[in-house]
């Protein structure tokens, strides 16, 4: 159990967070990019200080700041949140990419930094699951994410600032994203490769959509995807004979499944994705 | 002049990127610019490396004007190039079979990426994701298994043998007849967008939706077949190195074309013509990082670093929009 949300952990994190931003209308297309920006930061803090406890802050720190530009693009200058993202996550691959070929070598040494007990990571997030629940839905709070997600304009009417209030949820999303990468490098791998976040970040984003924009579906779905980890581990140890592409796909494959069945079922808030402009 | 301040705005960009990279601006960029432009080594390289950005930002184009926003162009291109492949091994006609095989295999992975859209409600910037690591899966299983090389423990396709290979210009450089295609292929796009009616639909359904359902379009079938098209352009990327460049497929097949296709479609404007333009200055910059990377670890990154900040730079010079009502 441990062991499956050890795996489980980066995406269901990262959907977490994800669920409150999309709740209040802002698609996270950048997610993948704050998460690996979070596991680089993460480990080069933990390496170069030695604590690991510094290293989550770090990551958690370094992709609130990309959260904070993707956001200046998509709230105030109301720029196309799929094409602010993906410019999100090629600065991201870029920076990551050769500052770490740059201070590790081509070739990318056996890296080793220290690590955690995930105990405390673990119970933050559990903690996080129902917390994050009652925040967006029983919290006045939350009430007007929702409504910002749904319908701005009587947001806005009613004295809220739309803008604020989705940049309070981005931030949440940031925050839950970096943290998911630092988990990610610091406690899952002890180490950090290019790439190591391998599409968790969009995995995260799917799993929003299938947990029905609620944390606590969210969190089930990805402990559903680090099952299917798990499973891949555990009969590549017992020798099944199998391609084992078959079970890297396997993740994507269910996520998109997921999403097929749930499809039109799982009403996404009417404004996702729409940049609002105040008049 | 939102161009000219862009061209700066990268220039400073690209500056500013070769500092992080502890090297000297000036010496940087003359490395670059010799590395795309320094003769006929170097104009090749950079038509080379244009033809399938040119490709996968069309593709991006077509979808992005309907109001697709295919992210898929990654797993597109493969899935076109496995076919691709499929048919080679048959040795089944030459080139352009194999190119036919490419479009129709990106043609076939945008088209599903599109049903699960307008059928199933799926975003599609989220399942075109998918459906690109679950292509890189596919492109790993397929040259360890079904379309190894015979006789071989190298994870990838046979050889194609020369007379399959696309017609090259010069011995002394990979110029391919896959570079001029995709040129046309960028005429006949802007030709088909912008004075075919097939072409105004598709941009009007993708423009302003409420107009496209008040002239009674039927939205999902044009968004269908806005996927297939740019599937279709992304696998023919796929084939035109393929079968112009590389002559076999491994793992490394992808070398991120379809995602670096995306900048190449904004930057061009979401306009045919445009793309030419700048997937030729793209086409350019990564022969000239390719130069670099030879004196500077990583330096072949650079081109993501600049992609996206150009990408921001291009937002940022965007005027704001009006306000839509979906």
């Amino acid at each position: 159990m441990l062991d499956l949300l050890r795996f489980a952990a980066p995406v269901a994190l990262a959907s977490l967070g994800e669920s409150v931003g999309q709740r209040s209308g802002v698609l996270n297309i950048g997610l993948e990019g704050m998460m690996l920006t979070g596991a680089y930061t993460g480990m080069l803090a933990t390496r170069q200080t030695g604590n690991p406890w510094v290293g989550v802050l770090a990551g958690i720190v370094a992709a609130m700041v990309l959260g904070l530009v993707q956001s200046y693009f998509v709230l105030w200058r109301q720029a196309d949140q799929v094409v602010a993202g993906t410019a999100i996550n090629l600065l991201a691959l870029g920076l990551t990419g050769a500052s770490y070929r740059r201070i590790f070598g081509e070739s990318g040494e056996l890296l080793s930094i220290p690590t955690i007990s995930n105990h405390a990571l673990i119970a933050f997030m559990l903690i996080s699951v129902p917390a994050l629940a009652w925040l967006l839905f029983r919290s006045k709070w939350g009430l007007a994410v929702r409504a910002a997600g749904e319908h701005p304009e009587a947001v806005a009417a009613s004295g809220f600032s739309v803008i604020r209030l989705r940049l309070q949820a981005s931030l949440i999303a940031a925050f839950y994203a970096g943290l998911a990468g630092a988990h990610l490098s610091i406690v899952n791998a002890a180490s950090f490769q290019e790439e190591l976040t391998k599409g968790r970040g969009f995995i995260a984003i799917a799993i929003v959509t299938f947990g029905r924009f609620n944390p606590i579906w969210a969190f089930v779905a990805s402990l559903i995807i680090g099952g299917a980890e798990v499973l891949q581990y555990r009969l590549q140890a017992q020798g099944i004979q199998a391609p084992p592409q078959f079970f890297l796909a396997l993740p994507y494959v269910l996520a998109l499944l997921v999403l097929v069945f749930v499809g039109k079922g799982g009403r996404a808030p009417q404004a996702l994705a729409v940049p609002y402009r105040k008049d | 002049m939102g161009q000219v301040k862009l061209a700066i705005a990268l220039i400073i960009v690209i500056a500013l990127a070769l500092l992080g990279f502890g090297l000297s601006p000036a010496e940087g960029i003359s490395t670059i610019v010799s590395g795309a432009f320094g003769g006929e080594v170097g104009w090749g390289r950079t038509l080379v490396n244009m033809a399938p950005l040119l490709l996968t930002g069309l593709g991006i184009t077509v979808a992005w004007k309907a109001g697709m926003y295919n992210i898929g162009g990654e797993g597109q291109y493969i899935t076109g190039g496995l076919l691709g492949a499929a048919i080679a091994r048959t040795q089944f006609g030459g080139p352009w079979a194999i190119l036919l095989a490419t479009a129709i295999g990106g043609a076939l992975c945008g088209a599903l990426a599109g049903w699960l859209q307008v059928k199933r409600g799926v975003h599609v910037a989220i399942s075109t994701i998918l459906l690109n690591f679950i292509a890189l899966q596919a492109l790993a299983w397929a040259v360890t298994g079904p379309l190894q090389a015979p006789g071989t423990t190298a994870s990838q396709t046979e050889e194609l043998a020369p007379p399959q290979m696309l017609t090259r210009f010069s011995s002394r450089t990979d110029l391919h007849m896959g570079v001029l295609l995709a040129v046309v292929a960028a005429i006949m796009i802007w030709g088909y967008l912008n004075f075919t009616r097939p072409g105004f639909q598709l941009r009007l359904t993708g423009e302003n939706p409420r107009a496209a359902r008040a002239a009674r379009l039927n939205a999902d079938r044009i968004r269908l077949q806005a996927m297939a098209l740019s599937g279709a352009l992304c696998g023919l990327a796929g084939g035109v190195q393929f079968a112009g460049v590389s002559g076999v497929i491994d793992t490394g097949f992808n070398q991120q074309w379809g995602f670096l296709g995306i900048p190449v479609a904004l930057l061009g404007g979401l306009n045919a013509l445009g793309v030419i333009v700048s997937s030729f200055l793209f086409g350019g910059l990564m022969a000239g990082t390719q130069t670099l990377s030879r004196t500077a670890p990583g330096g072949d990154l650079l081109i993501f670093v600049v992609q996206g900040a150009a990408v921001l730079a291009f937002l940022f010079f965007q005027p704001k929009r009006e306000p839509t009502h979906a």
